[in-house]
């Protein structure tokens, strides 16, 4: 999948909003929507390699398995939340926009909470 | 391999435009109005169809289970 039918995907998509947009404003943001997925979807074989090389090295080094799905997660949970909130400011609606981006801080701190109290405890044992 | 859907996306936008300009001339505004939101609902189904193959991935990739 190379950089190059990513590109001409995106510089098409955008020709064909501007066309559409002009008569139906609101088929032009599906219009758009489609082609963040499509863009993605097509990517996701790579990220697929990544993610389990990534498993990979945590297992090799025998770090314990909860910090590595907890931050792949945080990672999915913003990816979802940007492209949302990215899809929303797009079509003019900042105020909903921000308010997925709220959406997706809060539950990445509600994902971080445990992780962020065995730090706590950790240090504390350390210190005298 | 969906990439075409983009494209019949933005030919069914076009074709409601001038569907819906072609009926106000004859008169018919609520014929109009009818298959304009029936366009709409067919994209919004290949839309969604599309969204829900991409959240699926997503949740399958990043275990947000």
């Amino acid at each position: 999948m190379n950089i190059l039918q990513i590109t001409a995907i995106g510089l098409i998509t955008t020709l064909l909003v501007i066309i559409v947009k002009q008569q139906r404003p609101d088929i032009a943001m599906m219009i758009s929507l489609a082609a963040g997925s499509v863009i993605f979807i097509l990517l996701l074989g790579n990220i697929k390699t990544i993610v389990s090389s990534v498993e990979n090295m945590a297992q090799k080094a025998n770090l314990d398995s909860i910090y590595i799905t907890t931050v792949l997660k945080v990672i999915g949970i913003a990816y979802i939340a940007e492209f949302g909130s990215q899809i929303c400011k797009d079509s003019g609606e900042g105020a909903i926009a921000s308010k997925i981006e709220l959406g997706g801080k809060i539950l990445i701190m509600v994902l971080a909470l445990p992780i962020l109290t065995a730090l706590l405890e950790a240090v504390l044992k350390i210190l005298p | 391999m969906n990439v075409d859907l983009i494209f019949k996306i933005a030919a069914i936008g076009l074709v409601i435009a001038i569907i819906n300009i072609v009926l106000q001339k004859a008169g018919r505004e609520e014929i109009a109005m009818m298959t304009t939101l029936a366009g709409i609902v067919i994209v919004l189904l290949m839309v969604i169809n599309l969204i829900n193959q991409l959240f699926q991935s997503v949740k399958s990739i990043f275990k947000l289970y």
